[in-house]
C-alpha cells in the first residue's frame, strides 16, 4: 500500500473540512460589524457556538496530522510561514475567548464583539497569507527552511489573503441566512451575491495568477493531457454560481449555503492539480516528506476507525442544534 | 547568563511561558469535568437537587476554562513546527503519530460532545445529557494519556532506531507509548490535576463558608472536595516517590541536580534548605539530615548516591532552579496532605463546617495546587536540560533556522496577548466563584432535618424567639 498517499489524502480532506467548517464560523465574525444591535450579535454567536471548538479542532488534525506524517514538510512549512502562523494563532485566542467572555464580562461586551470581528478577519486573512505564500514556492536547502522571516510577503500572498476573507464571509452569510429569521435574515440574505460575485473575481484573478508564478503550474494547465483534468474545474465553477443564484431566489438557504461550500470544493481541487505531487511547492514531493511505514500505518489504524465515528458524531451534534435559533440563543 | 539575542534563548523562553500557561487550563479541566460527571451521575441516580445545583455551578467556570485550554494548546501545537523544526523532523516519525492520536481520540470527543454538555440539556434527554459529560471527561483524560506518552519519550526514550537522514524512527509501538518514565508521570500528573482542583473547589467553598454556612452546596461542595484532598494528597506522594525512584534509574544526572548531590558519596544527606553553588560544586547555607538523603532513594541509610561528579558539567541541568522548584513542589504536596487530615479530623468531630482554622487553611491553599504543578514540569522539564530527547538530541541541536528577532517579536506579542486575555479570563472565573450558588427552600428545610439533636434545637429556639420577639 502506498501509505504517503493515503495519508496525502487524508490530510488533504482534514484541511478542506477545516476550511469548510470554520470557514463559516470565522465568515459569521468577519460579518459582525454588519449586525445591528445586541440581539442580533446574540443571536449569529448562538449560531456557532455549539460547534465552533469542533470546527477548529480539523486544524489541530491538520497541523498534528502534518507532524505525524510529513515531519519534513511541517519543519520546512512552519518556519517559513513564522509570522502568519504566529498571527494566525494570537487572532484565534481572541476570537475563541470572545465567545465566552462577551457573556462574563459586563461593561465591556463591546470590546469583545470587537475582539471577535477583529480575531476572525485576521485569522481569515493570515490563512490567505500562508496559502499564498506555500503555494509560490519555499527556499529549502537540505532538510530545512532556507529563507528569510519576511519572504511571504508578496501582491500575490496579500491577494490570497483578501480572497480568503472575501470566501469566508460569503460562508458566513450562508450560514447566517440558514440559522436566522426575520430582518436579519433578510438583510444578510441580499449579501451573499455580491459576496459570491466578488469571491469569483478573486477565483479568476489568482487562478490566472499562478500560473505566472512558476511554468509547472503552467505546464500543468495549458498542456496536454492534464488539461484534461484541469477543464472541468472552470466549468463546474461557473455552473456553482448559476446553482446559488438560483437557490437565492427561490429561498433555499440549505442548497445555497452548500453552493458556497462547494465553490471552495472546487478551488481546493483546483489547488491540487497545481501542486500535485510536491507538498512543499516545487521542492519537495509528498513522498520524499513522508515518515516511515510504520508511523504512516500505525496512525491509519486509529484514522480508519476514529475518522468516520468523529464524522458520525460531529453530523449528530449539527443534528441535535439543527434549525433556525431562537432570539438570544442558547444559554448554559 | 542569559543571552536574548540568541534565537534559541528565546525560543526555549517563548516555549516555556506558553506551555506553562497552558497546562495550568488543561489541570483545571481534567478535574473538573470528571468532577461534573460524577455529580451529574449522582444527579441521575439520587434525584437530589443539590447535584443539579453544583453541576449548573461548576459548569460556568469550566466553559470558560475550557475555552483557554484550547486556544492555548492550539498554540503548542503549531510551536513545535515553528520554534523547534529540526526537532519535529528528527523526532516526527515517532512522537507525531502519539499527537495525531491525541487529537483523534481525545481533541475531537471532548470538542465534539462538548456543545451538547454545555448547551444540550433542553434539546437531549436526561442520560444523553450526562452521557456527552462522561465523554469530555474522559476525552480529558485520554488527552493526558496520549500528549504525556509524548514527553515521557522525551524523557526515556525507547523502542526507536535511527535512520540514514538522522530520523527517529519507530521500531515498537508498544514500547514507545509506555515508555519507562511513563506510567509514573501518567499517574502522578493526573492525581495532580485532581488535587489541584479539589483544592480550587475546597477554596471555593470555604470563601462562602466564612459567610454563610447554612448554604447547601456550598457545604456539599465542600464535604466532597476535602474527602478527595484527603484521598488523593496521600497517594500522590506515594506517586511523587515512585515517580523520583523511577527517575534516579534513568535520569541519575536530573536527581542528583534536584536533591543537591554534587558529589558521590554514601550516607547522603537529605538538604532541606540551601543554595546549590554550581561554581563550587557545594551548598550553601545548608540545613541538613544525615543519611535521609540515601535512605529516600535507596530505602538503605548507607548507600551510595551518584553525585553530578560523575557527569560531564556541559551535561548538567541547572541545579539551583531544580533544587528549589522540588522542594517547593514536595513542601506543598506535605501541606495538601495536612490539609486533607484537617479535614477528617473536623469531620469525626462533626465541625467541618464550623471550624473556622480549616476554612482559612483551605481558602489560603485554594491556588496553590497551580504552583504545585508547575513546579513539577519545571523540574521535570529543566531537568531534562540540556537534551530536548534525553542523551540524545540537544536543545541547542532542536531549534528552527528563525531570525531572532522574528522570535523576539512573536515572544513580546505572546506575552502580551497572554496576559491580557487569560489575565480577564482569570478575574471572569474568580467573579462567577464569588457567587454564592443559589440554595433552594426544599434543601433549607432538609438541612434543618438532617443536622438533627442539638442544632436543630437550638434553631427552633431561635426561630420562636424571634417569632415571640415580634
Ligand atoms: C498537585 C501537584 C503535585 C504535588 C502535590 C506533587 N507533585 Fe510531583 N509533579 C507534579 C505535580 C505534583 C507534576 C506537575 O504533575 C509533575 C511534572 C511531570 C509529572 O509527571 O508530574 C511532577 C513531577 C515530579 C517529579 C519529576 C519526575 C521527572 O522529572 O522525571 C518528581 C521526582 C516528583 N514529582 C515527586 C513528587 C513528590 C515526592 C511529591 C510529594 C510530596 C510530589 N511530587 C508532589
Ligand atoms: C505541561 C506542562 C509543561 C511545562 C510547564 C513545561 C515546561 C517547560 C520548560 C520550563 C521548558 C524550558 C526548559 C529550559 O529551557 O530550561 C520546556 C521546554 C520544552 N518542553 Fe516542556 N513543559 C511541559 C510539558 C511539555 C510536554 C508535554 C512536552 C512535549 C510534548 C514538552 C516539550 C518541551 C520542548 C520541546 C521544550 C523545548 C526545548 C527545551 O528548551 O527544553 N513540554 N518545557
Ligand atoms: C502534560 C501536558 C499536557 C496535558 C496534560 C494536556 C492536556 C490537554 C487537555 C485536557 C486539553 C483539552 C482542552 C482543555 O481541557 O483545556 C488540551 C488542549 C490542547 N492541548 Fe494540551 N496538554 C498538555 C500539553 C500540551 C502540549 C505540549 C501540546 C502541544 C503539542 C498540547 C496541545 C493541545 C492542543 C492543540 C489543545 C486544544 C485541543 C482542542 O482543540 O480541543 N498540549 N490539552
Amino acid at each position: 500500500m502506498d501509505f504517503a498517499l493515503i495519508w496525502a489524502f487524508i490530510l488533504a480532506v482534514s484541511v478542506f473540512v477545516y476550511v469548510a467548517l470554520d470557514g463559516f464560523d470565522l465568515g459569521v465574525g468577519i460579518l459582525f460589524p454588519l449586525l445591528r444591535d445586541e440581539e442580533e450579535r446574540d443571536t449569529a454567536i448562538s449560531a456557532i457556538a455549539p460547534v465552533w471548538d469542533g470546527n477548529e479542532t480539523w486544524l489541530v488534525l491538520g497541523g498534528g496530522g502534518l507532524l505525524a506524517a510529513f515531519p519534513l514538510a511541517y519543519s520546512v512549512i512552519f518556519p517559513a510561514l513564522y509570522v502568519p502562523l504566529i498571527v494566525m494563532l494570537l487572532a484565534l485566542i481572541f476570537r475563541g475567548v470572545a465567545f465566552e467572555y462577551r457573556v462574563h464580562s459586563r461593561k465591556r461586551k463591546w470590546f469583545w464583539d470587537r475582539a471577535f470581528f477583529g480575531g476572525s478577519l485576521m485569522a481569515a486573512f493570515s490563512q490567505g497569507i500562508a496559502l499564498g505564500a506555500w503555494l509560490q514556492g519555499i527556499e529549502v536547502t537540505g532538510r530545512a527552511y532556507a529563507g528569510g522571516w519576511w519572504d511571504w510577503v508578496s501582491p500575490f500572498s496579500v491577494a490570497t489573503g483578501l480572497a480568503v476573507i472575501c470566501g469566508y464571509a460569503l460562508l458566513g452569510a450562508a450560514w447566517i441566512n440558514l440559522k436566522t429569521e426575520g430582518p436579519l435574515q433578510q438583510r444578510i440574505e441580499s449579501l451573499i451575491r455580491p459576496l459570491a460575485a466578488g469571491t469569483v473575481g478573486f477565483i479568476v484573478a489568482v487562478s490566472a495568477w499562478t500560473p505566472l508564478l512558476d511554468g509547472r503550474y503552467s505546464l500543468r494547465w495549458f498542456a496536454w493531457p492534464t488539461m484534461l483534468y484541469a477543464v472541468p474545474v472552470p466549468i463546474l465553477v461557473g455552473l456553482t454560481v448559476l446553482a446559488l443564484w438560483r437557490s437565492i431566489e427561490k429561498g433555499r438557504a440549505l442548497r445555497a449555503f452548500f453552493c458556497a461550500e462547494a465553490l471552495f470544493l472546487l478551488c481546493y481541487i483546483g489547488l491540487g492539480i497545481s501542486v500535485w505531487p510536491d507538498i512543499v511547492p516545487t521542492n519537495i514531493t509528498i513522498h520524499e516528506a513522508a515518515a516511515p511505514d510504520k508511523s504512516l500505518a500505525f496512525l491509519l489504524v486509529g484514522a480508519v476507525v476514529m475518522v468516520p465515528a468523529i464524522l458520525i458524531y460531529t453530523a449528530a451534534a449539527y443534528w441535535i442544534f439543527r434549525g433556525k435559533v431562537r432570539h438570544g440563543g442558547y444559554h448554559h | 547568563m542569559i543571552d536574548l539575542t540568541d534565537p534559541i534563548v528565546l525560543a526555549r523562553l517563548q516555549f516555556a511561558f506558553t506551555i506553562s500557561f497552558h497546562i495550568i487550563f488543561p489541570a483545571t479541566s481534567i478535574g473538573l469535568a470528571s468532577f461534573l460527571a460524577f455529580v451529574h451521575w449522582r444527579w441521575l441516580r439520587t434525584g437530589e437537587e443539590i447535584f443539579l445545583t453544583l453541576f449548573d455551578y461548576w459548569i460556568k467556570p469550566f466553559a470558560v476554562v475550557f475555552g483557554m485550554g484550547v486556544v492555548s494548546g492550539l498554540m503548542m501545537s503549531y510551536e513545535f513546527g515553528t520554534n523547534w523544526s529540526v526537532f519535529s523532523d528528527k523526532a516526527g516519525p515517532v512522537i507525531g503519530p502519539l499527537m495525531g492520536y491525541e487529537v483523534m481520540t481525545a481533541f475531537f470527543v471532548e470538542a465534539g460532545f462538548l456543545g451538547v454538555m454545555l448547551f444540550g440539556r433542553d434539546r437531549v434527554g436526561p442520560r444523553l445529557h450526562f452521557f456527552a459529560s462522561f465523554m469530555v471527561a474522559a476525552g480529558t483524560l485520554a488527552s493526558a494519556f496520549w500528549i504525556l506518552s509524548v514527553n515521557s519519550w522525551m524523557q526515556t526514550p525507547a523502542g526507536y532506531a535511527i535512520n540514514e537522514a538522522g530520523q527517529f524512527v519507530p521500531e515498537d509501538w508498544f514500547e514507545i507509548v509506555f515508555n519507562p518514565s511513563f506510567p509514573y508521570r501518567l499517574v502522578h500528573m493526573v492525581f495532580a490535576a485532581y488535587l489541584t482542583t479539589a483544592l480550587v473547589i475546597a477554596g471555593t467553598g470555604a470563601f462562602h463558608l466564612l459567610r454563610n454556612n447554612e448554604n447547601q452546596p456550598v457545604r456539599k461542595m465542600f464535604s466532597m472536595a476535602l474527602w478527595f484532598i484527603a484521598i488523593i494528597a496521600p497517594l500522590q506522594i506515594l506517586a511523587g516517590d515512585q515517580h523520583g525512584l523511577n527517575t534516579y534509574e534513568h535520569q541519575p544526572a536530573k536527581v542528583a541536580a534536584l536533591e543537591g548531590h554534587f558529589k558521590t558519596r554514601s550516607a547522603a544527606p537529605e538538604y532541606l534548605f540551601g543554595w546549590p553553588n554550581m561554581d563550587t560544586g557545594e551548598i550553601d547555607y545548608a540545613v541538613s539530615i544525615p543519611y535521609l538523603g540515601s535512605w529516600i532513594l535507596t530505602h538503605d541509610f548507607h548507600a551510595e548516591i551518584i553525585g553530578l561528579d560523575q557527569f560531564d558539567r556541559q551535561d548538567w541541568p541547572n541545579v539551583p532552579i531544580l533544587f528549589w522548584s522540588f522542594r517547593i513542589m514536595v513542601g506543598l504536596g506535605l501541606l495538601f496532605f495536612c490539609l486533607g487530615l484537617m479535614g477528617l479530623v473536623q469531620r469525626f468531630r462533626g465541625r467541618l463546617y464550623d471550624s473556622r482554622l480549616l476554612a482559612v487553611s483551605a481558602l489560603l491553599l485554594g491556588p496553590t495546587g497551580y504552583v504545585a504543578v508547575l513546579c513539577g514540569w519545571i523540574t521535570t522539564e529543566v531537568g531534562r536540560q540540556p537534551y530536548t530527547i534525553y542523551g540524545l538530541l540537544r536543545t541547542v541541536d532542536s531549534a528552527s533556522p528563525v531570525a531572532a528577532p522574528a522570535v523576539a517579536t512573536s515572544l513580546i506579542a505572546i506575552v502580551l496577548v497572554y496576559l491580557f486575555i487569560f489575565g480577564l479570563g482569570t478575574v471572569y472565573v474568580l467573579r462567577l466563584l464569588a457567587q454564592m450558588p443559589p440554595d433552594s427552600p426544599a434543601q433549607l428545610s432538609r438541612s434543618l432535618l438532617d443536622q438533627g439533636g442539638r442544632r436543630a434545637v437550638k434553631i427552633l429556639k431561635l426561630l420562636k424567639i424571634s417569632r415571640g420577639a415580634r
